[in-house]
């Protein structure tokens, strides 16, 4: 199940050259670009590793691009973000965010339903890919349906 | 990256496309592919001045031989790069190949030969020539780049490579990155990430070292790779006694002053004084001498009162050169070691 956080995520997956003019904007917009990663897709998780500390004074997109290439390298089954903080007064947040990386495949969520006192049900989004270990989710093999990996 | 691997090419740069825009440019990126550029037929003859005119490289050397006094071999320098741009042009014009050369650059010559001004505005006149997008500079000299304890070096020069992308990282006195003395210095840390950039994005970057031309030689005997992917070097010739004029009167215009014609004659008479004597720095000495001029030209009004028009505020007369030291001391012979400057 493909996941839908951020800018552009009901697009198909931007190339680098749309990758590389979404920086460039936010970068002309005075925003700083940050590199984030996870391999948590549960839809509450919103702070992600970072990778590096934000960009502050580049001036072309080419240095975010490096990051995003270098961090590619390094985590190649995990979600990868960019990140524009706008720091403006009164706003200091997030401009835009959207992902440049996915895992080969995602495997999506189970709901979990829970009996709480007097039959109340309370319900809880279990995401498939945290059933393995962090950092060993979305590996070099394929996943199954339910979230174990063929090989490991 | 698989998952970029099988999207479609489209171009759009506001951050929230309209749906209909981005209908239309997928449509078209769908129905022409990829666009061949229509390639010129191989007898076709092309007008090189036209293709000049329509790049205005004329207009943009014309600037650069107006702003700056002397200088052939940077001038030089430049018109082989333009040329080369136009070339490169018409060439993919013909389906030839034209890749983009590399561009780091090395400045040497002695104080105050422009090698910093050259480079501040290298930056400008290359992302005119359109081979950078931004053309920004960043100056930095070993500080910036070299840290303090074990692993700070590379992030810190990384940080700055990145700042610098797009544009032009000038490294002022390069040859103090590499301290021979000491072997455990960091420095050969950042000049390895240095050459590895240098190499990696040859397309978004240009540096520029700069530096006197012997330290130089030995920073380059020491580090080869450096020397090897540095592609112009350039040696940036003392000016002559007329430059050296046309500077000064450069600078005077700048800043709204002006030299009355005795003044002129006196302040010739200065630089070449000057000249001769030790510690010259070229276009520094030139502008430290006019920065005193201005000295004393405001004692003059000062002490002088009375009324003042803006003509007297901008002239300055032969008697605020002359009262130079340079000219008390041009008879005696010069002591070997002096002081700070001369006035």
């Amino acid at each position: 199940m493909r996941i839908t956080p951020g800018t552009f995520s009901y697009l198909p997956d931007l190339t680098d050259d749309e990758i590389r003019a979404q920086v460039q904007y936010s970068i002309d917009q005075g925003w700083a670009v940050a590199v984030e990663f996870t391999d948590d897709p549960h839809p509450r998780n919103v702070l992600w590793e970072m990778w590096g500390l934000p960009m502050f004074g580049i001036a072309d997109a080419a240095a975010a691009m490096h990051e995003v290439t270098q961090c590619r390298a390094a985590y190649p089954g995990h979600y990868i973000r960019v990140s524009a903080y706008d720091a403006s007064l009164g706003r200091q947040t997030t401009a835009l965010s959207f992902i440049v990386n996915r895992p080969a495949g995602e495997p999506g969520f189970r709901l979990d339903r829970q009996e709480a006192s007097d039959r109340r049900i309370r319900y809880s989004l279990h995401p498939y890919a945290t059933d393995q270990p962090a950092g060993e989710r979305y590996g070099a093999g394929t996943m199954a349906p339910n979230g174990s990996r063929d090989n490991p | 990256m698989t998952a970029h691997g099988e999207s479609v090419p489209r171009g759009f740069a506001m951050p929230v496309p309209s749906a209909g825009g981005f209908r239309e440019s997928a449509d078209s990126a769908d129905a022409g592919g990829v666009a061949a550029p229509d390639l010129l037929d191989p007898d076709v003859k092309v007008d090189l001045a036209a293709e000049e005119q329509a790049l205005r490289i004329s207009q943009l050397l014309d600037r650069l031989d107006a702003e700056f006094i002397g200088l052939a071999p940077v001038k030089d320098r430049v018109r082989e790069i333009a040329a080369l741009l136009l070339i490169d042009r018409l060439r993919s014009r013909y389906g030839l190949t034209s890749s983009r050369p590399s561009l780091h650059m090395c400045f040497t010559g002695s104080p105050g030969t422009g090698k910093t001004t050259v480079a501040t505005h290298m930056g400008e006149l290359l992302r005119e020539l359109g081979y950078l997008r931004k053309g920004q500079l960043v100056s930095v000299t070993r500080d910036d780049l070299v840290g303090q304890y074990v692993g700070h070096t590379a992030p810190k020069t990384k940080e700055v490579l990145k700042r610098a992308m797009g544009g032009v990282l000038l490294i002022d006195e390069a040859y103090y990155l590499y301290r021979p003395e000491n072997e455990r210095d960091y420095g050969q840390e950042s000049i390895e990430i240095l050459l590895q950039f240098m190499e990696a994005h040859r397309e978004d970057l240009v540096v520029i070292l700069a530096g006197y031309a012997d330290r130089m030689d030995t920073f380059f005997r020491s580090n080869p790779g450096m020397a090897s992917r540095i592609a112009h070097h350039i040696d940036f010739p003392d000016f002559t006694l007329d430059e050296l004029l046309q500077i000064g009167e450069m600078m005077l215009e700048r800043e709204q002053y002006r030299l009355s014609p005795a003044a002129r004659e006196a302040f010739a008479e200065y630089t070449a004084l000057r000249m001769s004597q030790p510690r010259f720095a070229n276009a520094r000495s030139i502008r430290n001498a006019i920065d005193r001029l201005r000295l004393r030209q405001a004692r003059r009004l000062v002490t002088a009162g009375g009324l003042i028009a803006r003509g007297d505020l901008m002239e300055i007369s032969a008697g605020d050169v002359r009262a130079s030291r340079v000219f008390r001391d041009a008879g005696r012979p010069v002591p070997a070691t002096g002081g700070p400057g001369l006035s």
